[in-house]
């Protein structure tokens, strides 16, 4: 199994928004600028990577007729060391992010993976399918971020370090109020199904 | 915390701070059970049922085993477990006593055992420090916000089957620009209610 290929998986054809439209609501949610995005990716990527060595590792002790069950406590337990964490040591994320990061639990994208992949391989590549999926999540949620931070406030600012400054005035302020969450990624979805309807037309 | 009205609190849960365009929880039914008004008024039914009912049993819970012993970090299991289980003994009590209601709302159960929109309602309980009547009230003003939304959601997706569009835009773009149109509608009553 090649590594580099599986990662690229979890960024393209297998992208958790785009690819299988799972975990919208952080998406939209915490993506008002690229800082709660990582810090948002940060969090889910640790739950997911967790969970999908925990489920492969006992993917032959669990029961199959209780495992979701199983799955969840397993998924709850990493949300709240994640949770105390962060509310420790991140304390401005942790209030910027507020009740999305315990409800990373029922993230659709860990139990999903958790039931699709990690319940049925080895340890090692349920890591490796770990990493792809949470890449591909970052990638997203800094794109939708960017976009939003960057047309809502005309800068990117992250950790205190100001990225792009566009002398946008006024800014369009309702890109980091809620519409300018659905309007960014219908867009994105938009764009997407276009370039996989011209692969398809060329292909065909 | 500052005691607010009940008023208050349920216009907030309806309309001000509405769960599927203002705060973003639920979404995945939001966009997956609104092709058809009839599903959508079948899961709205549910999920207000099921947000009322465990918005009272997780604060007792919270209020009367946690608190007392000690052990709030167990909240976010144990409201998990307490939401599961919770679905499961509606349904059976559902099928068993009322079969018409089970053939309606049935299929749309298990899945609210995984909306976060249902999880999101009992920690903003804890999050806000909700007494018991007002977490109750939260709950329902909640799930009634979301069938306003679903309902109009899933009408305005039914008749625009028939609007000739792009076939790219048609689908999952299509619902976002809708949403788009409906949050930036319910945005505004930040401003005309000040609260």
């Amino acid at each position: 199994m090649n590594v580099v290929s599986e990662i690229i998986r979890g960024i393209t054809r297998d992208n958790p928004i785009f690819g299988l439209v799972l975990g919208l609501c952080p998406t939209l949610a915490v993506t008002t600028s690229v800082e709660n995005a990582i810090g948002m990716s940060a969090g889910t990527a640790f739950v997911l990577i967790f969970a999908n060595i925990f489920v492969s590792a006992l993917r032959k002790q669990i029961p199959s007729s209780v495992r979701l069950p199983i799955f969840i406590i397993i998924i709850a337990t990493f949300v709240s060391i994640v949770d105390m964490i962060m509310e420790a040591y991140f304390p401005p994320m942790y209030a910027a992010l507020g009740v999305f990061i315990p409800l990373i639990v029922v993230n659709c994208i860990i139990i999903g993976r958790a039931e699709a992949y990690a319940n049925k391989n080895n340890v090692f590549s349920s890591f490796i399918d770990a990493v792809g999926i949470s890449a591909g999540f970052l990638l997203v949620l800094m794109l939708i971020g960017g976009i939003r931070e960057i047309l809502g406030t005309g800068q990117i600012v992250t950790f205190g370090y100001t990225l792009i400054s566009l002398p946008l005035n006024p800014a369009v302020t309702t890109m980091i109020l809620p519409p300018g969450a659905f309007l960014t990624i219908g867009t994105l979805m938009a764009i997407v199904n276009y370039k996989k309807a011209q692969k398809r037309a060329k292909g065909g | 915390m500052v005691e607010k009205a009940l008023f208050t609190i349920l216009m907030e849960g309806v309309f001000i701070k509405n769960f599927l365009l203002i705060q973003f929880l639920g979404l995945c039914s939001f966009v997956g059970v609104t092709k058809d008004v009839k599903s959508a008024t079948g899961m709205s039914g549910a999920v207000i049922f099921v947000m009322a009912m465990s918005s009272t049993a997780s604060y007792l819970l919270y209020t009367y085993v946690l608190i007392p012993m000690n052990m709030e970090f167990l909240g976010l299991i144990s409201f998990i477990v307490v939401i599961a289980a919770l679905v499961q003994l509606v349904e059976f009590v559902v099928r068993k006593n009322i079969p018409a209601l089970y053939r309606s709302l049935g299929i749309y159960l298990p899945l609210i055992s995984t909306n976060c929109a249902v999880l999101g309602v009992v920690l903003l309980n804890v999050l806000y420090e909700y007494n018991f009547i007002q977490s109750v009230v939260y709950g329902t003003a909640s799930g009634l916000g979301y069938m306003v939304v679903m309902l109009m959601m899933s009408a305005i997706r039914e008749r625009s089957l028939l609007v000739h569009i792009p076939s790219f835009i048609r689908g999952l773009p299509q619902a976002f620009f809708i949403a788009t149109m409906l949050s930036l509608a319910f945005v505004n009553y930040f401003w005309v209610i000040p609260l």
